[in-house]
């Protein structure tokens, strides 16, 4: 019995700005079942972080419980790692966040671990614009428990055991888009060549970046009737346009501008190049975003692609001013200030 | 680009890189991986099958095989595929049960054989098993051609050729030795049905217009001459400072020979740059680590004698220099020439062919080098009824060359025979079967070690050097054999696609540790190599390509650095890659495997 990745990679890697290949921003070996979204996903994210020139030691992964949640295990091998327990990945990550600016943060939470239990501190990270990618791996049922419904699933969705659900589902990306949420994506894990430019986009956006990415449970959520299926999702995708992340001004300048382009400035000046489909939709407008995902919903559709940007918009780091360096990047000195600095900030609470 | 016939059996022979490189298409990977199981004689008689010398050919074989090996392209070094083809010889049982014995029902017809080197005696091997009555004349004492007279003993033991040529002659072939060829006519008069040339390039060349040959004679060798009749034994003794002129393996040989044979200070001198050497690169290593060094870029002028005897030899030093063609010039560097001292002088300098026996006036043709004209598929000459093969064909080439040519011209006898077309040659035996035992189970290892090559050991040379017959290198131990073949990559378990069933996760594309898979959208070959995940640079391997998928795009795996460790089956959902094991034997006239070993 064998299941072990051999140490030898392609002797032509191409490599990326700072020298790393691809196989550098791998992980361990999967554990998942064989042909599950969630590894597509991953491997996209490891690709995204490649393509973006990232250290892997300035990416941080965050997740709660589930069989999306073990991925953090299966890409950036090399990053800082954190599982928490079920439904609490936000609360970590605004945790390590407040106390490291500097890193990326990938969180990662099923539909199960955000829709249900998870719920209060999915909504709360929102609202806080905390500064990170959180992506849902959602493939409309608890796949580690053996794929009961999840809150995701569709009304009238099917079971692999036959029996229909008889809920409504929620829909993470209206939500994200009614609570504020500054950077709202959704894809489909059999997608790369969509889902990676988001990632990358939403990498660099600076405040909450949801990605609600269908993601098929090969094992229990992919039988006929399932609305979360490989056949089914890719039937009924309809994207509202493709998406480019471009790091340099330049490169603006030297493409021709199409009625349908759009560019979308970002904190840093890089830009977004959207190349909607749907002329009725403006990305940076949250009713035209909330009205196209209602739509697509009312005709049965998946949408996916860019939904909603806002850029500029106040971070959680911004909100409550705190320090512009990272708490290990500080000295003593600065950490503990002395007893003058405490008796002014004592003074100031009288 | 259309999908990938892999119907066409060719294909996936090509991904078996050794074999497909090997002339003979020996099935390495299959032997290697009786070798782990410890099965020898199996092993042996894969070999056996296919290359008639396995003993002979683990010691010496040219090993084309090894260049071509996949494990070269993911790391330092091939796998050492010739040595383990020694430690099955070396390991093996007796095996004379599993070898087809005579008398063999007669067919009535008969074949002549002139040489008794390993392409005649495939081609005996070839044959008699199906009632041909053979008949096999050679100017030497005993069989093996110039694997007797010319590949010395330490490198191969008289007694593992002994055996494989006994193996042949104990068929019931009338083999007559000490009998020399003088008339190709004389031979057609005797009425055989077709006769086989196997006489080898047995001619050396000769600096005969440089100063001094005529009268330094006495010490002046012609390589392969002198190297037979050290095998023969006619020859026991050589000078302390010995010469030895050219830069192949023959020059190899003669070098080391010589330092069996008393010589003290030997140097190989050659005209090209040390890298350009026809040389092996291991005989190289081999001689240089017997004290023998090469001087490189010297251009002989003359040889000195002094009162009658030879003193050495004078030599102009040279450069390479390459015109835009790449094509190489020596030129003198202007120095002075330089003086080499010499007892002896072996010229070790290149073989010709020569068949002063053949009259020109019996309708066999011959091209402006003397050359037979003889067809590359068929080995047939003008005559119908005159087969040519080995280096008697087309020059001198190496023992596993003229075993496969003597594959060919047995086919092309046997058809000849039947009064069928020599052109619609026999489709080769193949079979694809699935290794799949279980999850995460296969029938093969498909593990990928970590370790690098395995050295062979050697006899000390202060053993070795005292005594020309014994062999230096002592063979892989079976633990050490076992851990050199789990380093191959099971080239022949192929990644079989079924598009029907794929149902585009990417799992498999996401797995490969190599990157060989992508799914991405039709194009042509040049396009679509340029749009890998990795980029397919090495245009001699080929591309699997699927049929469109239902999301319109294609599967697209670049076969160059697969390392067969089945991650892309094992991580499929539906099955749609599975690893199956490709089995390909050249079409013979006769199989020789028994059908359950
Ligand atoms: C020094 C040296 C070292 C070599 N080392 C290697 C090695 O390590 N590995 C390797 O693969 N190859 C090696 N070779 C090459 C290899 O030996 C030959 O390519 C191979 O033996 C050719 O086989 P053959 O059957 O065509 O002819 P040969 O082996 O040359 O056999 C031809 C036979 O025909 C006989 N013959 C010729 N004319 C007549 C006639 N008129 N009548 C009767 N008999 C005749 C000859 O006596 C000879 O026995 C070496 C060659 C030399 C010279
Ligand atoms: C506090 C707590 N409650 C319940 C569970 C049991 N549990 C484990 S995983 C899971 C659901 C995971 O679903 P999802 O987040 O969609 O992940 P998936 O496996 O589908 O990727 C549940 C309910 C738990 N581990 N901890
Ligand atoms: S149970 Fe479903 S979600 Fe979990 S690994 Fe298997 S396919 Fe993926
Ligand atoms: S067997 Fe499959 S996974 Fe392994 S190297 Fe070959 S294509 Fe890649
Ligand atoms: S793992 Fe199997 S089903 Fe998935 S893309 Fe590869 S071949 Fe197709
Ligand atoms: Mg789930």
């Amino acid at each position: 019995m064998t299941y072990i990745r051999p140490a030898f990679k392609h002797p032509h890697l191409p490599k990326n700005q700072i020298g790393y290949t691809a196989k550098d921003y791998e992980g361990s070996l999967s554990t998942l079942c064989a042909g599950c979204g969630h590894d597509s996903i991953t491997a996209a994210i490891a690709r995204a972080c490649f393509e973006m020139n990232v250290q892997p030691h300035k990416v941080a992964k965050l997740s709660g419980i589930g069989c999306s949640s073990k991925t953090p295990a299966y890409f950036l091998g090399n990053s800082h790692g954190f599982n928490s327990v079920h439904g609490r990945m936000p609360s970590v990550a605004t945790g390590a966040n407040m106390a490291n600016r500097d890193l990326v943060y990938f969180g990662v939470s099923g539909d199960g671990d955000s829709a249900s239990i998870g719920m209060g501190q999915f909504v709360h990270a929102i609202r806080r614009n905390l500064n990170m990618v959180y992506v849902v791996m959602n493939n409309g049922c608890y796949g580690l428990t053996k794929g009961q419904d999840s809150a995701t699933a569709d009304l009238g969705s099917k079971s692999k055991a036959g029996s229909i659900n008889p809920f409504q589902a929620i829909d993470l990306a209206s939500l994200a888009v009614e609570l504020g949420a500054t950077f709202v994506a959704q894809s489909f894990s059999g997608d790369k060549q969509q889902l990676i430019p988001l990632l990358k986009a939403a990498m660099n956006h600076k405040g909450f970046a949801l990605l609600n990415v269908i993601s098929p449970c090969v094992t229990f959520n992919n039988n006929p009737g399932s609305t979360k299926s490989y056949d089914y999702v890719r039937e009924h995708v309809e994207a509202t346009g493709t998406v480019d992340f471009v790091p340099e001004k330049s490169e603006i300048l030297h493409s021709q501008e199409e009625g349908t382009d759009k560019y979308v400035e970002m904190h840093d000046g890089t830009y977004l190049k959207l190349h909607k489909l749907d002329q009725h939709w403006d990305p940076e407008d949250r009713i035209s975003a909330a009205s196209a995902l209602q739509h697509a919903r009312a005709k049965g559709e998946i949408l996916t692609g860019l939904l909603y940007v806002h850029t500029g918009h106040p971070d959680l780091h911004d909100v409550l001013g705190t320090a512009g360096k990272p708490l290990n990047a500080m000295l003593e000195k600065e950490l503990c200030p002395g007893n003058e600095a405490l008796q002014e900030v004592n003074a100031g609470l009288r | 680009m259309e999908p990938t016939n892999v119907k066409n059996p060719e294909y996936y022979h090509k991904v078996v890189d050794c074999q497909y490189a090997c002339p003979a298409h020996t099935p390495v990977p299959e032997y290697i991986r009786l070798i782990a199981a410890e099965k020898y004689t199996e092993a042996y008689l894969v070999n056996w099958e296919s290359n008639v010398f396995p003993g002979v050919l683990g010691r010496t074989c040219d090993r084309p095989c090894e260049p071509a090996c996949r494990r070269g392209r993911v790391e330092e070094e091939p796998v050492a595929i010739c040595r383990l083809k020694r430690v099955a010889a070396d390991n093996k049982e007796d095996i004379t049960r599993f070898i087809p014995r005579g008398p063999f029902p007669p067919n009535g017809k008969k074949i002549a054989l002139i040489g008794g080197g390993p392409a005649s005696l495939t081609v005996a091997r070839d044959l008699a098993p199906l009632g041909y009555e053979i008949h096999l004349f050679d100017e030497q004492k005993a069989g093996g051609g110039m694997m007797r007279s010319q590949i010395p003993s330490f490198r191969l033991p008289d007694a593992v050729l002994n055996e494989e040529v006994g193996f042949i002659l104990n068929m019931g072939i009338h083999a007559v030795f000490n009998k020399r060829v003088e008339s190709l006519k004389a031979v057609a008069d005797e009425k055989y049905d077709a006769i086989f040339v196997g006489t080898g390039a047995p001619r050396g060349r000769d600096l005969s217009d440089l100063p001094g040959r005529s009268e330094g004679a006495a010490n002046i060798h012609i390589g392969i001459e002198w190297l037979a009749n050290v095998a023969f034994e006619h020859t026991h003794a050589i000078g302390k400072k010995v010469i030895v002129l050219g830069g192949g393996n023959t020059a190899m040989d003669c070098c080391r020979t010589s330092r069996r044979l008393g010589g003290e200070q030997v140097k190989v001198v050659v005209r090209s740059p040390f890298s350009d050497m026809k040389a092996s690169p291991w005989e190289k290593e081999d001689a240089m680590h017997e004290d023998i060094p090469i001087l490189d870029n010297h251009v002989p002028l003359s040889f000195e004698v002094k009162n009658g005897r030879l003193t050495g030899m004078t030599f102009d030093k040279v450069h390479p220099v390459y015109d835009e063609n790449g094509k190489r010039k020596l030129v003198s560097t202007g120095e002075a020439p330089v003086f080499i001292e010499a007892d002896d002088v072996l010229i070790a300098i290149g073989q010709e062919n020569s068949f002063p026996w053949i009259e020109r006036d019996l309708g066999l043709e011959f091209d402006k080098w003397g050359m037979p004209v003889v067809d590359a598929l068929t080995f047939q000459s003008t005559m119908p009824n005159v087969f040519f093969g080995g280096d008697a064909a087309f020059g001198p080439k190496n023992v596993i060359t003229a075993v496969a040519q003597g594959h060919q011209a047995a086919v092309s006898i046997d058809l000849y025979c039947n009064q069928k077309s020599l052109t619609e040659r026999p489709s080769p035996f193949t079979n694809l079967m699935s290794t799949k035992m279980g999850i995460h189970e296969w029938s093969y290892d498909s593990l990928v070690v970590n370790d690098q090559r395995f050295a062979v050991p050697q006899a000390p040379k202060s053993e070795t050097l005292r005594d020309r017959k014994k062999e230096v290198e002592l063979g892989f131990d079976v633990k050490t054999a076992f851990q050199e073949a789990q380093r191959c990559l099971n080239c022949d378990v192929q990644t079989v696609f079924t598009e029907d069933r794929c149902i585009e996760c990417d799992a498999c594309m996401d797995i490969c540790p190599t990157n060989c898979i992508t799914f991405t959208t039709n194009g042509d070959e040049a396009d679509l190599r340029t749009r890998l995940i990795a980029p397919a640079e090495n245009m001699s391997q080929d591309l699997l390509v699927s049929a469109t998928l239902k999301t319109g795009k294609v599967m697209v795996k670049d076969e160059d650095v697969c390392l067969h460790c089945g991650l892309c089956a094992e991580r499929c959902p539906t099955s749609a890659w599975d690893m199956q094991k490709f089995l390909y034997n050249m079409a013979k006239p006769a199989s020789y495997l028994p059908s359950k070993l």
